[in-house]
């Protein structure tokens, strides 16, 4: 090769890898510079605001919080391990006295702490969400396979969609009490309002999506689907659902979101367990941590729904069969 | 030959449109025997593609009737294999199960698994795709969809193979490669061809029949030519063919002398059916 030509490959793979590392460098910074922003912001602006509960916290009263409320948990844990123990000793010494003596196993009285708060919202938001999914996707398939359903059906979805979970809340509440009557309940009822009304505020974005998706297939495909002389199975499974994916994943998405910003709201009202009443809880308190503790709740709320988002992405990028697709 | 195997009787279609019914075709007639291969021609929105669909069974129309065997044909079905001018694969099924989906429709039942799998692999290795059979639509070029698209129609064992453009969105060297490849497997299938195009070239090279149609709204079948040329054909060698010279200019005399056409730039057409074909009508 021309040494000419060499140094200067080598000069343009140079140049290439400082472009990319220039791209590296800012990927890392810039977010790290809007954080900072943000905090700064944040500690000087919080100190202006007087409220009852004392003065608004700051970014270091908050993560003072977030340490209380990790050592409050590990506390707990603690409390809950040495009852265990407590228990085994108790029955190694029954068992010695007569072995076939009939054990009695406790569950410790273990208070909620923050972090078994988020583990119930979780569970709560996955099941409404789950609730809502089963029912929206099939019926959005049966309204978007046919041009007059979707006609029929898309005002009422107009309608309820817009509607708030504090409006349905009431609503929810007094229906629950009156149709789940057990004895022996295998869910509280503050948990099956919340899980209703989280499905019944998501419900409508997975279906108006879903009908979209389902009646926007391709005419090729559609006339594909006729030369062929597809049955209705399998013209809905081959054609429909695959094109309709991409427009499911969008509606689940914007789901998932609402359905976990309805969560806290309906946990806030129906004092369902849960990262709501944690909130309301810390508000009805009033003690001087409250206002930090509620903070770390917020940012907390904020995390989870991120997280959830991504991993609607991750599901979406496995599924999903265009894989040029761009997933953000 | 002589028997004829697909009819066309007066056929014509109006579509609505808020202005009252639209004439896009009137008086079509045309038989064509077993194993002949037939080209339409004519200009860009004169029917040819409604023609087919109504072959197809894709569209109704609304006089006349299309027979074929002897049975009327009013639905769509596997025994009129359609080629689409911009494949139409499905995207999220590799290439052999594109093609499986088309064979599982009209085989089940009828023949084993390995059979069925035996047949899907004949039909790829037909159209020269066997090295890339488990490639998605996405991942292989344009002209590689378009073969499974043969593929898979001629999977069916169609007794007519509607091709609608199939070589339209190709470049040259892939089109012509194509047409090669397709001359071959109608020597051996002997398959009743009808096929859409815009080049005169390639319906001289690849036709028996050229029918040649006038430009619409009403349009009708104009000339049918025949072209006399033995099979198999060699481009190379007909190049100098007097008789193929001849054919090719008869249907350039056609196109651009009896049926010429002056549109007005801003001329408003009705909806096509793709964008394929929407691209050529402004191009």
């Amino acid at each position: 090769m021309n040494p000419a030509t060499l140094v200067k490959s080598k000069w343009l793979s140079w140049d290439f890898d400082r472009a990319r590392l220039t791209n590296i460098i800012s990927a890392i910074t810039l977010p790290l510079l809007g954080l900072a922003l943000f905090i700064g912001v944040w500690h000087l602006g919080a100190k202006q605001v007087d409220t009852s509960l004392g003065t608004f916290p700051g970014p270091t009263e908050v993560y003072a919080q977030w340490n209380n409320l990790l050592d409050e948990h590990e506390a707990e844990n603690q409390r809950a391990a040495a009852f265990y123990e407590r228990q085994e000793k108790r029955h190694e010494a029954q068992l010695e006295r007569d072995p076939n003596a009939e054990l009695t196993f406790r569950e410790p009285n273990r208070r909620p702490t923050f972090f078994d708060q988020i583990w119930t919202s979780l569970i709560t938001v996955m099941t409404g969400f789950s609730l809502a999914t089963l029912i929206a996707i099939p019926l959005g398939i049966v309204i978007g396979l046919s041009n007059a359903t979707y006609r029929a059906i898309n005002p009422i979805i107009q309608i309820f969609k817009p509607v708030s979970p504090l409006a349905w809340l009431p609503l929810v509440t007094m229906v629950v009490s009156a149709v789940y009557v057990t004895d022996d309940p295998m869910f509280e009822k503050s948990f099956i309002t919340s899980v209703v009304t989280v499905a019944l505020c998501s419900i409508w974005p997975t279906m108006i999506n879903t009908a979209v998706g389902t009646a926007s297939v391709n005419t090729d495909l559609l006339n594909v689907s006729r030369v062929l002389s597809l049955n209705w199975f399998t013209h809905v499974k081959t054609i429909v659902l695959p094109s309709a994916i991409p427009m499911m994943f969008t509606g689940l998405r914007l789901s998932l979101g609402i359905a976990w910003m309805v969560l806290i709201a309906a946990e806030m009202l129906a004092q369902n367990p849960g990262l709501g009443k944690f909130v309301w809880d810390e508000f009805q308190n009033g003690s001087s941590n409250s206002l930090g503790r509620i903070c770390v709740a917020v940012l907390m709320i904020g995390f989870i729904g991120f997280l959830l988002d991504r991993c609607l992405l991750l599901l979406q990028s496995r599924v999903n069969w265009d894989k040029n697709a761009i997933t953000r | 030959m002589s028997q004829v195997h697909l009819e066309l009787t007066r056929v014509g279609i109006d579509f609505p449109t808020p202005k009252g019914p639209f004439t896009a075709l009137k008086d079509v007639d045309l038989k064509i025997s077993k194993g002949e291969f037939v080209s339409l021609i004519g200009h860009s929105g004169c029917g040819k593609s409604t023609v087919m669909n109504i072959v197809a069974g894709l569209y109704q129309a609304t006089t006349g009737g299309v027979v074929l065997n002897g049975k009327e044909v009013n639905a769509p079905g596997p025994e009129r294999a359609v080629v689409f001018q911009n494949h139409s694969l499905l995207p999220w099924l590799t290439a052999y199960e594109n093609v499986e989906l088309a064979v599982k429709q009209v085989f089940k039942g009828k023949r084993s698994r390995t059979q069925m799998r035996e047949w899907i692999e004949h039909n790829l290795a037909l159209v020269q795709m066997t090295h890339a059979m488990h490639k998605k639509p996405q991942e292989i070029s344009g002209g590689m969809k378009q073969r499974v698209g043969i593929a898979r129609a001629l999977a069916m064992e169609p007794q007519v193979l509607l091709m609608d453009e199939p070589f339209g969105a190709l470049d040259a060297l892939t089109r012509a490669h194509l047409q090669d490849s397709l001359m071959d497997i109608q020597n051996e299938l002997g398959n009743t061809v009808i096929m859409i195009t815009h080049d005169v070239d390639e319906a001289v090279l690849l036709s028996d029949r050229i029918v040649m149609m006038t430009n619409g709204p009403a349009a009708t079948i104009g000339e049918i030519l025949p072209v006399p040329l033995e099979r198999p054909r060699d481009r190379l060698e007909l190049v100098d063919s007097r008789a193929y010279n001849d054919c090719r200019s008869a249907v350039l005399r056609f196109l651009y002398e009896k049926q010429k056409k002056v549109e007005p730039i801003d001329s408003k057409r009705k909806p096509r059916k793709s964008w394929g074909e929407k691209l050529r009508i402004t191009g």
